[in-house]
């Protein structure tokens, strides 16, 4: 039997390996290697959690007795320290050396540092795993600044502001989710949540963060505790905990010390496949055609081809599909996708804006040339669908328009719509 | 069910409600039983023997204090009778004083009663005593009124409704019946449906609703009813036709008449041409006329509103007096009437040319009779300004105070605008109403709210001379009193209390009753002395009669005539004067009614199901007119005559003749922003009558592309664009009555304009698409409620205008997106517009019953009822079953 290990045990690692056992479920003796001291879990519920929604068996995907079933050797709780590539065999810091016919990378991200003063201070947290959230989950009562508006920071702000915590959130742009939303959905959510406790300033750029006692706690050999935010306009938020959430890197230290190709990530081509043939990466640690990844989906996506080509069934490719990004923020529901703004393609104009505003809901749509680029839905998400898929067909909704943003049940197709008529008389 | 069951039901169902009364629409004058919650036709009734209308059927939809004038206001403000009666008396008193009698005058309505009709006559003939009262009817009367005073000596109808179910042959001429006059329209048809060779002739301009009935249409050019019936007494002397015993026994001047008939020749191809005809159709119907003995010859408003409407009316007279065809059972010219109550005002003296009853202002004897009955020494001696000229006296200040009650002149006045002008520059206009806002209320000093139907109560008299009751079933709102108690009491303020003692409506009956003593005196048919000593009691529970009362149901049959001699007299009628079209307004506009409307829709715009039939204000034209001046089906139109214009929408249809167009009168500035078809008429008066010619107006008409589209739902105001369009919507809140308004305009449109025509509100539904002008918005309380609702658009936005009217009627949680869509999610089929306003049925509905089967309209009826309650739509359904079956 060939020998496969799995470098990492998150989302895309797991997928891995539920495709892989499924397609040749003989071919491999498989080893897991993940430093984290857990089984395979849900990062996505980690939000829930942390607000107290779930709890930590239900966000277990793959429970050890999962890897048992299938014969996978899971190692947990020791990163992978070398790859010696010369004879195939990966070193953990716990000792272990493991020989590989075929070798995976799916190593991850790790939270981007504020590049500022203050960052190691104690207390200043982040917001990626389990153990970050049994950290968070531990706080007694208490003020928390979290730096970053993006989709991690909210979840981590909404999350601690339901434990009680007294919130609150830093962003350097405009809106939230810059990424996601345009500004009137960036601006609802912002009242949405500023109406459940969180606080928010906004365009705010993070100067330095503050400690105690810094001088003496250095002198003891201590890093000195949290007291402040400070903000590049002057403001000081006083804060006891510092959430960073301003993003994610790449892990792809390992991978470069083993000499494979890297550059924001681990270089990968169509097939998942490194710089070594006998080395392929998968999820937020690879660079794919220039692309880093954050969600789910395209991940899911490189797990299957990988898998395919593990399997020895290669012939599949993977190419970015641009795809709709569904979240949930304490409970409202977001879809975004394409070109929201209209401002992404250089060559073209910025197109036309349909809005559509009612308590609780809001949608826009960007159309050029009659066909829909791009789309922001906030609260009622229910036609997402319907929308995504005039965006991926790239559908003609010139015949639709008048109610297209009411979504699919009152927008006749073209051909079974009724000339619009209006009779002043019988 | 038992026999005995099912005829105590049928007995319960064929019982009368608590109260009689007679329907306050047109001139048929139908009987209406009534408990204030439900109504159904007064089975007892002569006129209508239990049918009703769909507009009288949902009279009691347009009851409610909503809109009502509820206090007397004084130029703004709110005050007390004695305050505004005071008001009105000092003031009519002040310039007569300093003026003279003339400098004053009052405009009544055929919408009152004959007891207020009869005070205010006597009020200003006989104490003010100038003979400035005109009424409304002379807008739609006075030229029949003429043609029977010279004809028969006296404003007599001859003949009554039964004569349309005996006779053979039934000519309708200038009549819209069907739509105008249904209950008369729906005998007509019941009759023929009996007796199948009963024959119909429809004369009219227009292919109307009413030539379903007909054997024969005679689609004549506009104008052209004195050559045709010239033509006829040609045609019947050709034809040895003539009833040359009659003519000589009872009338005079034939000869002469016959020589000006004549003189058009009898080259019959020659004069199909000249009328649009064939000479097959002209001469069959001359054929016809000649061949029944049994001929009545309706004629309304088609022949009364011309140049020469008098003449019209004396031409159609001058045929049935040369065949003995007058007051014979089925054998008569009829004249039906348009208003309830204009017989009534004609009888007492509401015109400004008749002194009362029936007698002359400029004949001494007569003069000196009524002086002395109502002991009047300042009896008017010389006729009165007519409607139009009294308006003109108003503009150049010769009349200073005018009492304008129960109407609206600033709409159904020619020139209109003009009108709006002169009252606005007059120094006293007082206003009496039963409405709140009106085109002539917003030009009141004064202010008096009257009683309106169903609180009021008194006499009114049909178009075949049967005097009823209408009688009150609901509370006077506010501070409303009857016209005739305002009157009088004016009148006692005056300084005339011994000439008004009256206390009671009946009081003033038995006066007028006792006053057609004199009239008899004169040779007057007109005859009521038997109700002169009528008890309240008796007056309370009198039963519909004609006049003259305890006589023969119809006038002359004897040959005998009001005249001094007693002969009845030809009137030589000369055609009238060809007239070029010019190139600067080359259509001629018709005006009249529609089937679901009443005269300026204070009444029936109250009412959403009456708009469903027709919902907005247009033209007609032929298609080929349509693509001549490039307007589009559907479309805007504006029309331009020498002294206004008016925007509306177009409709296609082939029932005008090419060159014409024809406009609803009833639009209103309060149900839309520029549609007072009367804007456009100029003042062009029959010069025996006064009678304007509403018929016949030059136009010019283009098309008028709107920038935007729209619909508005709000309680408030419209909003100041080039075109909306009212509808009342049945839904309340507190801003008042919800309205459905269509809207068009050509300027370019703000966000915030939008904004500003919406009420505050604590939520809001927004669908913005700036790029192609598309705006939805829908404004919510805190609850949820719909306030208010709006969509703009390139095209008309689509959307369901009765599901959204439901939702402002209902407190039902609706979803916000099909709010803003204006149609349920799951929206079922469009089933097209109402046609039969009783039961709300659709015209895709009515198509299904027919596609399943349905070959007749009885069968439409039991499929789906459409039809079988007051039988308006039958023309349309028929319609639709040629479509269908074609």
């Amino acid at each position: 039997m060939k020998r496969l290990v799995v470098v990492g045990n998150g989302m895309a690692a797991c997928r891995l390996l539920e495709e892989l056992t499924r397609l040749a479920p003989d071919l491999y003796q498989i080893t897991v290697v993940g430093d984290e001291p857990f089984a395979g879990y849900n990062r996505v519920m980690l939000s829930p959690l942390l607000g107290g929604g779930t709890d930590e068996k239900t966000i277990t995907t793959h429970p050890h007795q999962w890897y048992r079933d299938r014969n996978i050797r899971l190692i947990t709780g020791t990163p992978v320290v070398a790859i010696h590539r010369r004879r195939r065999q990966v070193e953990t810091a716990a000792g272990h050396l493991l020989d590989y016919d075929r070798l995976l990378l799916a190593t991850g991200a790790a939270p981007r540092q504020l590049p500022v003063e203050g960052v190691t201070l104690d207390g200043v947290v982040s917001f990626r795993d389990l153990y970050d959230v049994r950290r968070l989950l531990s706080l007694p009562a208490a003020r928390v600044v979290v730096v970053g508006g993006g989709f991690l920071g909210l979840e981590a702000a909404d999350a601690l502001v339901k434990q009680g915590h007294d919130v609150t959130l830093v962003h350097s742009r405009g809106h939230l989710l810059n990424q996601q939303l345009d500004e009137s959905a960036g601006h609802r959510l912002q009242q949405d949540l500023e109406a459940r406790g969180l606080k928010f300033v906004m365009q705010a750029r993070t100067q330095s963060i503050e400690g105690t006692c810094l001088e003496e706690s250095r002198e003891e050999g201590g890093r000195g505790r949290v007291a402040a935010v400070h903000l590049a306009d002057g403001q000081r938020l006083p804060a006891d905990y510092v959430v960073q959430a301003v993003g994610i890197v790449p892990r792809a230290e390992l991978a470069a010390s083993a000499g494979l190709t890297v550059n924001q990530g681990v270089r990968v081509d169509d097939t998942l496949q490194t710089f070594d043939p006998a080395i392929y990466a998968i999820g937020e640690c690879v660079e794919h055609r220039e692309r880093t990844f954050g969600l789910v989906a395209p991940l899911y996506e490189q797990a299957s081809v990988c898998a395919s080509h593990l399997a020895e069934l290669g012939h599949r490719r993977y190419l970015y599909a641009d795809s709709a990004t569904r979240l949930k923020i304490s409970g409202i529901d977001l879809v975004s996708c394409g070109d929201f703004l209209g401002n992404r393609d250089k060559g073209k104009d910025q197109g036309e804006t349909l809005q559509l505003n009612l308590p609780g809901s809001y949608r826009r749509v960007q159309i050029r040339d009659n066909r829909v680029v791009g789309m922001v839905l906030y609260g009622d998400v229910s036609d997402a669908p319907f929308f995504e898929k005039l965006w991926k067909e790239k559908a003609d909704i010139s015949a639709l328009r008048e109610t297209l943003l009411l979504g699919e049940a009152f927008c006749k197709r073209p051909g079974d719509s009724d000339e619009n008529s209006e009779e002043i008389a019988a | 069910m038992s026999v005995e069951a099912k005829t105590q039901e049928t007995e319960q169902m064929n019982a009368p409600l608590s109260t009689c009364t007679t329907c306050p629409y047109c001139g048929v004058g139908c009987g209406i039983s009534t408990d204030g919650v439900t109504l159904k036709g007064d089975r007892q009734h002569p006129a209508n023997a239990g049918r009703l209308c769909v507009k009288g059927s949902s009279v009691l939809e347009t009851l409610g204090d909503q809109d009502r004038l509820l206090n007397p206001e004084v130029d703004g403000e709110v005050v007390s009778w004695d305050q505004a009666l005071d008001e009105v008396a000092g003031r009519f008193r002040r310039i007569v004083d300093e003026h003279g009698p003339d400098a004053v005058a009052f405009y009544v309505s055929g919408q009152l009663l004959t007891e207020d009709y009869y005070v205010a006559n006597k009020l200003m003939k006989g104490h003010i005593g100038s003979a400035n009262i005109d009424t409304n009817s002379r807008l739609c009367m006075s030229s029949a009124v003429v043609a029977h005073k010279r004809a028969f000596g006296e404003d007599v109808v001859p003949g009554c409704y039964e004569d349309l179910e005996l006779a053979d042959l039934v000519i309708l001429t200038g009549s819209n019946t069907a739509w105008a006059h249904p209950i008369v329209y729906q005998r007509i048809v019941a009759a023929k449906q009996a007796r199948p060779d009963m024959k119909v002739v429809v004369i009219d301009p227009r292919r109307t609703a009413t030539c379903d009935l007909a054997d024969l249409h005679l689609a004549i050019r506009p104008g052209q009813d004195v050559p045709l019936f010239n033509g006829l007494l040609t045609w019947l002397d050709d034809n040895k036709a003539l009833d040359q015993a009659y003519i000589d026994a009872h009338t005079e001047g034939f000869q002469a008449t016959l020589e000006t008939a004549r003189s058009q020749g009898n080259d019959w191809e020659a004069l199909a041409a000249k009328m649009g005809v064939s000479k097959v159709d002209l001469t069959t119907f001359y054929h016809w006329f000649a061949a029944c003995e049994r001929t009545v010859t309706v004629f309304s408003q088609g022949v009364n509103q011309a140049r020469n409407g008098s003449d019209q009316g004396n031409a159609i007279i001058n045929a049935h007096l040369a065949t003995g065809r007058v007051g014979k059972p089925g054998a008569s010219p009829f004249s039906i009437t348009g208003q309830p109550n204009a017989m009534g005002g004609r009888e007492v003296g509401g015109l400004a040319n008749q002194l009362a009853v029936h007698l002359d202002i400029d004949n001494p004897a007569h003069h000196a009779a009524v002086a002395d009955f109502w002991q009047a020494p300042a009896l008017a001696t010389k006729n009165g300004l007519t409607a139009v000229e009294l308006f003109e006296a108003v503009s150049s200040g010769e009349v200073k105070a005018v009492w304008i009650m129960a109407t609206n002149p600033v709409d159904s006045l020619p020139e209109a605008d003009k009108v709006r002008q002169a009252l606005m520059a007059c120094d006293t206009v007082v206003v009496s109403d039963c409405v709140a806002s009106g085109d002539t209320l917003a030009c009141a000093d004064i202010r008096l709210p009257a009683l309106g139907w169903g609180e009021k109560s008194g006499m009114v008299t049909n178009s075949e001379r049967c005097v009823s009751r209408q009688r009150p079933f609901v509370p006077a709102p506010g501070q409303a009193k009857a016209d005739w108690w305002i009157i009088t009491e004016v009148a006692q303020r005056m300084g005339f209390a011994d000439a008004f003692p009256y206390q009671h409506e009946h009081d003033i009956f038995a006066e007028y009753s006792a006053l057609t003593a004199v009239a008899g005196q004169f040779g007057k048919r007109l005859d009521l002395t038997g109700a002169a000593d009528l008890s309240a009691d008796q007056y309370a529970q009198w039963q519909p009669q004609q006049w003259p009362l305890n006589g023969d149901p119809r006038c002359y049959a004897d040959g005998q005539f009001s005249t001094p001699s007693g002969r009845a007299r030809f009137v030589s009628c000369e055609n009238p004067p060809v007239r070029q079209i010019g190139d600067a307004f080359p259509i001629i506009l018709n005006s009249g009614r529609i089937r679901d409307q009443w005269h300026t829709m204070t009444r029936t715009g109250r009412a959403g199901r009456l708009f469903a039939h027709l919902s907005e204000p247009f033209a007609a034209l032929h298609p080929q007119d349509i693509e001549r001046y490039r307007l589009q089906e559907g479309g805007f139109v504006r029309l331009t005559s020498r002294v206004g214009d008016a925007l509306v929408r177009v409709t296609r249809d082939t029932g005008q003749r090419p060159g014409t167009a024809f406009m609803p009168m009833h639009w209103t500035d309060q149900f839309s922003r520029r549609a007072r078809v009367d804007a456009l008429v100029p003042a062009r008066l029959d010069p025996h009558s006064g009678q304007p010619a509403f018929k016949h107006t030059p136009v010019n008409v283009s098309d008028w592309q709107p920038r935007w589209h729209g619909w508005l739902f709000t309680a408030a105001s419209p909003p100041a664009v080039e075109y909306w369009a009212r509808v009342p919507v049945d839904a309340f809140l507190q801003a008042g009555q919800v309205q459905r308004y269509r809207l068009a305009g050509d300027a370019d449109l703000t966000e915030q304009q939008l904004h500003d025509w919406l009420p505050q509100a604590a939520q809001w539904l927004a669908l913005n698409d700036p790029a192609t002008g598309h705006y939805r918005r829908a404004a919510l309380d805190k609850d949820g409620r719909l306030l208010a609702w709006l969509a703009i658009g390139e095209t008309l936005p689509v959307c369901d205008v009765d599901w959204l009217a439901d939702c402002f009627a209902v407190e039902a949680d609706i979803q916000h997106m099909a709010i803003l869509a204006g149609q349920p999610a799951d929206a079922g089929p469009d089933l097209g517009p109402v046609i039969c306003s009783c039961f709300q049925v659709r015209q895709k509905t009515i198509e299904g019953v027919v596609e399943e089967g349905a070959d007749s309209v009885e069968a439409i009826g039991k499929g789906c009822q459409a039809g079988t309650n007051c039988g308006s739509c039958i023309p349309e359904l028929r319609g639709l079953l040629e479509t269908c079956t074609s």
